[in-house]
């Protein structure tokens, strides 16, 4: 028994420090470029982020009912609502962002000046 | 009540209490998603300053996160040897984990503090501002973490593995592995992508 929990201890260590160290070499060595780069390296986070979840928490061997992976589900809802919610609304909103210049509307009823 | 109706009653109060405290990491866990958001809208507000790829070195970080993540590994292995109640290895694991953590908090301390000597602190930016509240938060939570397991540690050495001790170990060690998850998330979204765009 005990041996079996070591044994999930170290798999989910190595498959954690895989994971790190192909994300480093992608940005270092230049594996991939724009987008497709950041894609794969959120995919690659993401993939960490469970092999953690299963390996280190034990979140897949919970008794039922599973509150625990309930309150996650929950969090995670939040989570991407708050992060891509603020990027959606950023990325719509002209204030603040000095590489792009405002809207001439917003310069003439805010008195905007750049 | 007899012996049996008590422990399963003390075992099921450990459950609860070792829920609320993944409750609480969750409500962490929204706390970071405003800082990680905070830090994803104004990535690019550098106001003239230094972006990412010209301040971060990335294999300083890429150390730092082996650090951190084999902190993680042997918080697992303390964990472990808690529950089959061996003194020693607790205090042994528990002890590299600390021993990780403040190498760790030292190289993060180091990074902060050469960028503020180079004029790059949070004063300097939107970008910088966002940098340095989403990664202090995380080491204000490693910080609180090591001292933490300091008194835990202290605690195992003098009273030895009670449950009540066991129990708090098992917390200490879920709160571990939730800061290595986050720096996870710092690494690929402050470092690599900070550096790679």
């Amino acid at each position: 028994m005990k041996k079996l929990e070591t044994r999930r201890y170290i798999s989910g260590f190595a498959l954690s420090l895989g994971l790190t160290l192909v994300a480093y070499l992608f940005v270092v060595q230049g594996w991939a470029h724009g987008w497709t780069l950041i894609y794969v390296l959120a995919a690659l986070a993401i993939i960490q982020l469970f092999v953690q979840l299963m390996f280190f928490l034990h979140l897949g061997r919970e008794a039922k009912p599973r509150w625990n992976l309930t309150v996650l589900s929950f969090a995670a809802i939040i989570v991407s609502i708050l992060v891509f919610g603020s990027l959606w609304i950023m990325k719509n909103l002209s204030y603040g962002h000095t590489h792009t210049p405002p809207p001439a509307a917003i310069i003439k009823d805010e008195g905007y000046k750049p | 009540m007899s012996e049996e109706t008590a422990v399963s009653e003390r075992q099921a109060n450990e459950t609860k209490t070792i829920f609320g405290f993944w409750v609480y990491l969750m409500t962490d866990c929204v706390l970071f998603a405003s800082l990680f958001a905070t830090f994803a809208v104004l990535r690019n507000s550098t106001y003239g300053g230094p972006a990412g790829n010209e301040l971060f070195s990335l294999p300083f970080v890429l150390i730092e996160t082996l650090v951190l993540l084999t902190s993680s590994f042997t918080a697992g292995l303390g964990i472990l040897a808690a529950r089959s109640r061996d003194k020693q290895r607790v205090l042994l694991f528990f002890g590299l984990t600390m021993l990780l953590g403040i190498f760790f908090l030292t190289m993060e301390i180091t990074e902060f503090h050469k960028l503020y000597l180079e004029g790059n602190s949070w004063r300097r930016s939107g970008f910088l501002s966002a940098f340095f509240t989403l990664v202090g938060t995380h080491g204000a939570h490693i910080t609180s973490g090591l001292i933490w397991m300091a008194v835990m540690l202290v605690k195992v050495a003098r009273s030895g593995l009670t449950s009540a001790t066991v129990k708090r170990l098992t917390m200490l060690s879920l709160f571990w592995h939730f800061l290595d998850i986050i720096w996870i998330f710092i690494f690929t979204i402050v470092y690599l992508m900070g550096t790679a765009v």
